[in-house]
């Protein structure tokens, strides 16, 4: 076909080939073919699988779990091939080693929202491997054809002889025969799930109803001093002298410091230790950012994007249609501002280490095992296999625990440097707040025309905002051409960098440019759904606009901009329907629509609001309809597009993070509000059906939600919100 | 000073002070009981005071002395999971789970005194307990159930 060579239509393929390529290759981590079965008390059978005489089978789980599911969904997939109950698995944190480095990330790291996909064939590999040692030792030892032998419960059993076995007793026969790991091994087809595809509750769900389920902050050791931080009051600033004279008279504290992140008190229980931090007498350099505000970034921001940026795309000549429509009135213009947000996660950051010689062990809860292994060593001058790694539960990470400095971690490091007994720090809620890493500042310059039908006929972005990965260790992979691909998350029609993922809409003429602002005032960092927190809104709103002026109907428009997107396509069409789009709504109320792909995930939600006339307004009913491919475990997939839709709709209707002279001026959840109960609109989850590798979700429905509402918004009142918060605007979520 | 924590009478040597939060979770080793803000902001320390659901980070331990105390560690009785524990697992609410024993205390104290609450009492004695995994559809789900699985119980 002649037109499969033109530029357009080869990126598309482009995109589809090599994102799946990137997600699904069936090459797993080393180990799981060239192990050999190492005899004694429990065998490996390969990276992820040991077994125990008893019949114990262990897993190896080399991604992390935050809430995400990643245990639920990586002992669904291991279960499913040797035929046992996924709540029958052990789970032990796979070791920080290049062994199991994320095949996707050639890292120790949890992100991405890439669990279910990156593991989806190593974790079945590994089961269908292990299983296939333990017929052929049955085979072998019974005299009998694999073929004859079925597996069920943890059992090997051959009917016609009734012999039966359990998994456990097999490892004697396997060492004896010296059965080693086959080559290659069949997985599962589809049809035969018995587990995957069907709702499955919380592997470590119980833990999380009896108070048991042990997180970092609940980890107690021998002699273990807990420290408190006081922390400058501008990030970047620096101790000058400090004066701890009565902090050190108060009961129960052993030590007062100078680290680089503050002065730390060390006690002998976490209230001791803050109580006595509120003694301290601090003199503070504040440091460069020390006339930082959030207003000056909005300003400095606004100026960078009247000015040209790096050229990310341009298709077509976008410029000269926008000037041609520009006589003929046909051009919209819009500046969107969205403010620095916190993750706060509701378990407060925390981290214990221990220094002893030339080791040191710490007990975090991380996405991001092997970059704090990584800056640790560093810090510490030592060897980066010294550091071991014990990685209890997270409450709530949503990008915060990937810290690439390893902020939390590696302070707590040099916290127990020269201390005779592990320390652990735990952060009150105002140092969260004041003192963390946040989304960053954006501001998106945007003009689009209409053509005389009402289409979009040209798009002209400008996005400005600190970069995530410029001068990072991710800079080569993540930065193309000096520009972050996050800071244009899902702008772009054609691939970018190494996630060649985009928009799924095609406007002919199509150009976006980028500004890395100036590193200053703050660290940014990855916020659930990254830079589609921002991007999202920019252009999602901004759509909304052209729809309005061309006189199309915003979802029709969505429609048609998709028609060669065969996925997005048909979870719109899907949603037209579920959401009664077409249904008239009361006066006061207003329906919005906004999709977005992230992480090859097409997902689109429909809102309906009802305001009032002071600006209170209700989410009435979200409707959320995802294409994930293959639907691992449905019952989770729902939870996460409720909680991250509640995540999204939380930071935009009254989520920031507002700096004056280098200060947050938040510091707690009274004045950094977060989603309540009483705030939930009602979700109804619509999960495609598809046969497709599974992709992402924990992060997908964060991204619409915040678009859609304001959009809706707009249709109820007629008012633009063009500045985020929504509560910054008159319009409070209620 | 003597406590009386999940039924068992307890002697504690914290300071007059201290948040009961903090010696229940260091001095008696009862971490279930979650700290999250501090100022009882996200309902993470919720815990029983002679039946009502209180924030204990902000309870000095010496204003409850021999008052009785009953936290996550103490629902689960000889009998198993209480109904709003089982409720709660039923409905697969947890996320991370950090908020839950929280919620699990707060859902059981409105409960106690509303045994058929609807969606709106229920979004009113729960809106104190934040869940950043926006769990909060299934929190609604789990206490109808449990309202229900209490009423069962009672019928028997």
């Amino acid at each position: 076909m002649s037109d499969a060579l033109t530029p357009r239509s080869l990126s598309r393929r482009r995109f589809v080939q090599s994102s799946g390529a990137l997600l699904f290759a069936a090459h797993c981590p080393v180990g799981l073919s060239g192990k050999a079965y190492a005899g004694g008390a429990g065998a490996m059978m390969n990276s992820f699988v040991r077994i125990d005489p008893n019949n114990v089978i262990t897993m190896l789980a080399n991604n992390s779990e935050f809430g995400n599911g990643a245990y639920t969904v990586m002992s669904m997939m291991l279960a499913e091939e040797l035929d046992v109950d996924y709540r029958s698995i052990a789970l032990e944190a796979a070791p920080t080693t290049p062994e199991y480095y994320s095949p996707l990330f050639r890292e120790y790291l949890t992100a991405g929202s890439v669990t279910t996909g990156s593991t989806f064939i190593p974790m079945r590999t590994a089961g269908a491997k292990a299983r296939a040692m333990l017929l052929e030792a049955a085979s072998q030892d019974w005299q009998t054809p694999v073929a004859e032998l079925t597996t069920e419960g943890g059992r090997v059993t051959h009917a016609g002889s009734g012999r039966t076995s359990t998994y456990g007793e097999l490892l004697d026969v396997i060492h004896r025969l010296d059965i080693q790991p086959p080559e290659a091994v069949e997985l599962k087809d589809p049809s035969e799930f018995k587990i995957l595809g069907k709702p499955a509750r919380r592997y470590e769900g119980a833990g999380k109803v009896d108070g048991s389920a042990e997180f970092g902050i609940d980890i107690k050791l021998p002699g273990m001093l807990y420290g408190a931080i006081a922390r400058p009051p501008v990030h970047g600033g620096s101790v000058i002298d400090f004066d701890a004279t009565e902090a050190l008279a108060m009961p129960g504290v052993v030590k007062v410091k100078s680290i680089r992140a503050g002065v730390v008190v060390l006690a002998e229980s976490y209230w001791r230790a803050q109580k006595a931090r509120a003694k301290l007498k601090i003199e503070w350099d504040r440091g460069v950012n020390a006339g930082v505000s959030s207003e000056q970034f909005y300003a400095d921001y606004r100026d960078l994007a009247d000015t040209p940026g790096l050229l990310a795309e341009d298709i077509g000549d976008a410029i000269g249609a926008l000037d041609a429509a520009e006589a003929a009135g046909n051009v919209v213009e819009a500046t969107y501002e969205m403010p620095l947000l916190a993750h706060a996660t509701l378990e407060p950051m925390n981290c214990i280490a221990r220094v002893e010689g030339d080791t040191c062990t710490i007990w975090s809860g991380t996405q991001y095992q092997s970059n704090d292994q990584e800056v640790i060593s560093r810090f510490l001058g030592i060897p980066q296999q010294n550091v071991t790694i014990h990685r209890p539960l997270m409450g709530g990470s949503f990008g915060r625990r990937s810290s690439k400095t390893a902020d939390y971690t590696v302070e707590a490091v040099e916290a127990a440097t020269g201390e005779s007994v592990p320390v652990q720090i735990i952060w009150s809620r105002e140092e969260d707040i004041r003192s963390g890493h946040y989304r960053p500042l954006f501001v998106h310059k945007l003009r689009g025309s209409v053509d005389e039908s009402g289409m979009p006929e040209a798009w002209h972005q400008v996005a400005v905002g600190q970069s995530l990965m410029q001068g990072t260790k991710h800079d080569p992979g993540y930065m193309v051409r000096g520009m972050d691909i996050y800071s244009l998350d899902g702008c772009l029609q054609e691939p970018f960098g190494v996630f060649p993922y985009g928009t799924s809409y095609q406007i002919p003429n199509h150009r976006v440019e980028s500004h890395n602002a100036p590193k200053k005032g703050i660290v940014p960092q990855e916020w659930r759904s990254v830079g589609h927190t921002h991007t999202g809104i920019a252009y999602e709103c901004f759509l909304d606009e052209l729809a309005h002026k061309g006189g199309i109907d915003p979802m029709e428009l969505r429609l048609r901009l998709t028609k060669d997107h065969a996925r997005m396509n048909r979870v719109l069409s899907v949603l037209k329907q579920k959401c009664d789009w077409d249904t008239p709504l009361a006066p006061g109320r207003g329906r919005g629509v906004a999709s977005r792909i992230y992480n090859i995930s097409p997902v689109a939600q429909a809102v309906e609001v009802t305001v009032a006339e002071n600006g209170d307004f209700t989410v009435d009913r979200v409707v959320c309809v995802v294409d994930c491919g293959f639907a691992v475990n449905p019952l989770g997939i729902e939870g996460q597009v409720e909680g991250g839709l509640a995540y999204g709709l939380g930071g935009a209707a009254f989520g920031n993070i507002d700096i004056v002279n280098g200060e947050v001026q938040q510091s707690n959840f009274h004045d950094y509000p977060v989603m309540r109960l009483p705030q939930m609109p009602e979700v109804e989850v619509h999960i495609l059906p598809s046969d497709e590798p599974p992709t992402g979700i924990g992060e997908q429905a964060t991204t619409p939600i915040a678009p859609a509402v304001a959009n809706a918004l707009f249709n109820a009142t007629g008012r633009r919100v063009r500045r985020f918060p929504l509560s910054s605007q008159g319009f409070n979520l209620v | 000073m003597k406590l009386k924590v999940n039924g068992d009478e307890v002697e504690v040597t914290s300071e007059a002070d201290t948040p009961l939060l903090w010696v229940l979770r260091d001095e008696l080793n009862l971490v279930g009981t979650k700290f999250g803000c501090g100022i009882a902001q996200c309902g993470a320390c919720t815990v029983h005071l002679e039946g009502r659901a209180i924030r204990s980070c902000v309870m000095p331990v010496s204003a409850v002395a021999s008052k009785d105390i009953r936290t996550i560690e103490g629902q689960a009785t000889e009998k198993g999971l209480s109904p709003v524990q089982r409720a709660w697992l039923e409905t697969d609410v947890a996320q991370c789970g950090y908020c839950q024993s929280g919620q699990i205390m707060a859902a059981t104290a409105l409960l106690a005194q509303n045994p058929n609450p609807s969606d709106s009492e229920i979004d009113a004695a729960m809106a104190g307990n934040i869940c950043r995994c926006g769990t909060y559809p299934r929190i609604r789900k789990a206490v109808h159930l449990a309202a229900a699985l209490m009423a069962e119980e009672q019928g028997r």
